[in-house]
């Protein structure tokens, strides 16, 4: 269920856009921010909001990579595995992260919900491979050394904020 | 000079047309289609309907509209290559264990393989088994025989405004499903059945209810009681060849008793009790001088339950009486409660029906009483069809019989309910003073009678002029109740069907297109013209129904209220 605060939230956000069913993508893109991913009750709030089904909510927030309906960790890193990363490495990179911190394809967040790792097919930066994000961050020219040292360094950043 | 169009070397002339496939069609070739509906908007994604043009292109003719002096070829090599490998590449990602499925014999991809002679599929099979949704009273989806035509979600979405599934994930991974991948029973799916209807495969198909009955007519300790729809008799004889639309009521009552059934009513005598009942409320309700909504029917379940699920606020609206199914259901289980008793048996109560949502609506708590449902059972027309086939009766063959005593007498009013309108013109008969034939002429030609979506007329009674709507397809009925929101229009009574055309369109009916559809309208008028009594109070059973059993409990027997808790 979501809270009243939550409501207004979405609300707002859909009334940016004046309910209009055609901004259903820039909504969920606005929502996501919020909550990192699109939880199912948001998706059926925004559903009800705009007079669509649930459904065709649930069949576009499914459509794109972009959209997450699962919860994320506080860092997402991307992998880039396009063309030009792959063939400089980054498969290496990826295992490193993902045995750093003992998730898989499958299951690719971590249970404290501090560290979401995937992978995307091209970031459009193929002068900097192997590269790799952390949410907006670009890291350039990554090796497995990096990758943990990068690691290290976000624990410590989210242990400080704390 | 008109336009025309050159296909295979003929040439066709056109007018409106919307795409060339029609084109095609009416040039007598029969071009293969999976996602091509006219009633649906135009999807484009099986691309077995492609033409060639002069130049060598393909295109799909169903999204193409024709354009003057165009040529295009509907058999060429390259076209023959192209439809066998959608087949083979659709089939290799699909079950084939065809003598198994549900759909044998009605299946679209089974048929069009068997039409292009296909032999062996080159490619891996990559179906994958995904699990059977079973939750619905009504209707089971079997995702992996889904081939993603979209028919069903353009039905549920664009016909019927219910949306309860839609595409989901892409590529490869792309199905048909609710929302969250949910069970069809935990979504606002109302039962009507049309996804059923419209898909070409076994991927959704109605949920049959045969074994029970079959139990239940093997059963010596068993009285099976059944009645039958006014809708059913003028499309079943559809399926042993006979004309859509001929009445072969007699032959099924005749069939009925060959398969065992002890007792065998006709619908159309509740349906005249719902005429009483409902016209009752109407002149209730005129009186109360409550005009923010008009008195919704109540037969239709699938209506029932689409305005608890889309708008609560109308519920109170909505007729309380039961649908004419249930009304018969809760006469007959009274009827032989203590006949039951002396001869040591049970009954069981069937309802063949031409609708799915019925299926659903038997189920529902509201119509249980002391735990015992009204009617146990319903099956579709096309679920007597297999019976009658199963056991080998020879259909056409059979001479005609009457129902049985004492629920045999019903009037025309009581027939006409299986077609949209229907219910309209039995109320109007029944609440307008002037019983004359010439009235009852005239009530034919208020505008109550067509298949279209959306009818409205006026009936002049004493100073007052009722306005009336009839609406069939959901959404049509959506868009009816925005304009009564908004204020646009104002009506008195309004009848929704959730069926397009009413129950002859109804998704346990056998597959049919618009022709068909006329057809089985004429036929109900037909049987309305033929019998004697035209109006429900005119039926002699009624007095005896309401001297009877119904004496000071026709509120306890008749009607119902809807738990919005429980859809």
């Amino acid at each position: 269920m979501l809270t009243q605060d939550e409501m207004r939230r979405i609300d707002a956000i859909m009334l940016s856009h004046d309910y209009n069913q055609a901004a259903v993508i820039a909504i969920l893109q606005e929502v996501q921010k919020e909550y990192r991913y699109l939880p199912e009750d948001a998706l059926c709030y925004i559903a009800k909001g705009l007079s669509l089904s649930e459904a065709k909510v649930y069949g576009v927030a499914t459509f794109y990579e972009n959209f997450s309906l699962e919860p994320k960790g506080k860092y997402v890193i991307k992998c880039c595995d396009g063309t030009a990363c792959h063939v400089r490495g980054s498969i290496p990179i990826l295992e490193e992260f993902r045995k750093q911190l003992g998730v898989t394809e499958k299951n690719p967040t971590t249970e404290d919900m501090l560290f979401t790792v995937e992978t995307v097919s091209c970031l459009g930066a193929c002068g900097l491979a192997p590269v790799i994000t952390v949410n907006e961050a670009v890291h350039a020219a990554m090796t497995p050394k990096k990758a943990a040292e990068l690691i290290a360094m976000l624990k410590e950043e989210a242990a400080d904020e704390n | 000079m008109s336009k025309y169009m050159i296909i295979d070397g003929n040439r066709v002339e056109f007018d409106d047309e919307k795409n060339i496939l029609t084109l095609v069609r009416k040039a007598g070739i029969d071009l293969p289609t999976f996602c091509y509906y006219s009633d649906l908007s135009i999807y484009g994604a099986c691309r077995m309907c492609v033409v060639e043009d002069e130049w060598g292109g393909i295109l799909a003719s169903c999204s193409t509209p024709p354009r003057d002096k165009m040529i295009v070829k509907t058999n060429t090599p390259k076209l023959h290559q192209h439809r066998k490998m959608i087949l083979e590449l659709l089939l290799a990602a699909h079950c084939r264990d065809c003598t198994v499925c549900e759909k044998n014999g009605k299946c679209r991809l089974q048929e069009l393989a068997h039409r292009f002679g296909l032999k062996d599929i080159r490619f891996k099979n990559t179906s994958e088994e995904a699990p059977l949704d079973t939750s619905s009273k009504a209707i089971v989806r079997e995702p992996s025989k889904c081939i993603l035509c979209g028919d069903c979600v353009r039905m549920c979405n664009e016909i019927q405004n219910v949306g309860a599934i839609d595409f989901a994930h892409r590529g490869a991974k792309m199905v048909v499903t609710p929302a969250f991948g949910r069970d069809l029973a935990d979504t606002n799916c109302v039962n009507c059945g049309q996804c059923a209807a419209v898909c070409p495969t076994g991927a959704i198909i109605v949920k049959s209810n045969l074994k029970d009955v079959w139990k239940a007519l093997y059963d010596d300790s068993k009285r099976v009681v059944v009645q039958v729809a006014p809708a059913v008799r003028v499309a079943l004889g559809e399926e042993f060849g006979l004309s859509a639309g001929e009445n072969v009521m007699g032959k099924i009552v005749a069939a009925l008793r060959r398969l065992g059934f002890d007792e065998i009513y006709d619908t159309s005598v509740s349906a005249d009790l719902t005429v009483m009942e409902e016209s009752k409320e109407f002149v209730k309700k005129l009186e109360s001088g409550d005009t923010t909504y008009p008195l919704f029917t109540s037969c239709c379940p699938a209506w029932v339950s689409y305005a608890q699920t889309k708008h609560p606020e109308l519920t109170k609206y909505v007729s309380s009486c039961k649908s004419p199914m249930e009304m018969f259901g809760t006469v007959i289980k009274e009827h032989f409660k203590s006949r039951d008793i002396m001869d040591n048996k049970t009954t069981i109560s069937v309802a063949v029906m031409p609708c799915t949502a019925k299926k659903a609506e038997a189920a529902r708590e509201e119509f249980t009483r002391n735990d015992i449902p009204d009617v146990d059972y319903v099956i579709t027309t096309t679920e007597l069809v297999k019976m009658i086939k199963e056991i080998g009766i020879q259909f056409n063959e059979l001479e005609s019989e009457a129902t049985d005593m004492p629920f045999s007498l019903y009037s025309g009013a009581g027939v006409i309910f299986g077609v949209t309108g229907g219910v309209t013109e039995a109320v109007i008969r029944r609440v307008v003073e002037d019983k004359s034939q010439q009235v009852l002429k005239e009530i034919e030609f208020l505008g109550v009678r067509g298949l279209e979506g959306v009818k409205v007329c006026e009936l002049p009674m004493g100073e007052l002029t009722l306005k009336i709507g009839i609406v069939s397809g959901l959404g049509n009925a959506e868009k009816l109740i925005k304009k009564i929101e908004s204020g646009e229009e104002y009506f008195d009574f309004v009848e929704v069907m959730a069926c397009p055309g009413g129950c002859i369109s109804g998704a346990g009916q056998p597959f049919s297109h618009q022709p068909e559809k006329l057809d089985r309208a004429k036929g109900i008028y037909k049987a309305d013209k033929v019998s004697q009594i035209k109006r429900s109070e005119e039926n002699p059973l009624m007095m005896a129904l309401y001297d009877g059993m119904l004496k000071h409990r026709t509120h306890e027997l008749l009607h119902v209220e809807y738990r919005s808790d429980n859809v």
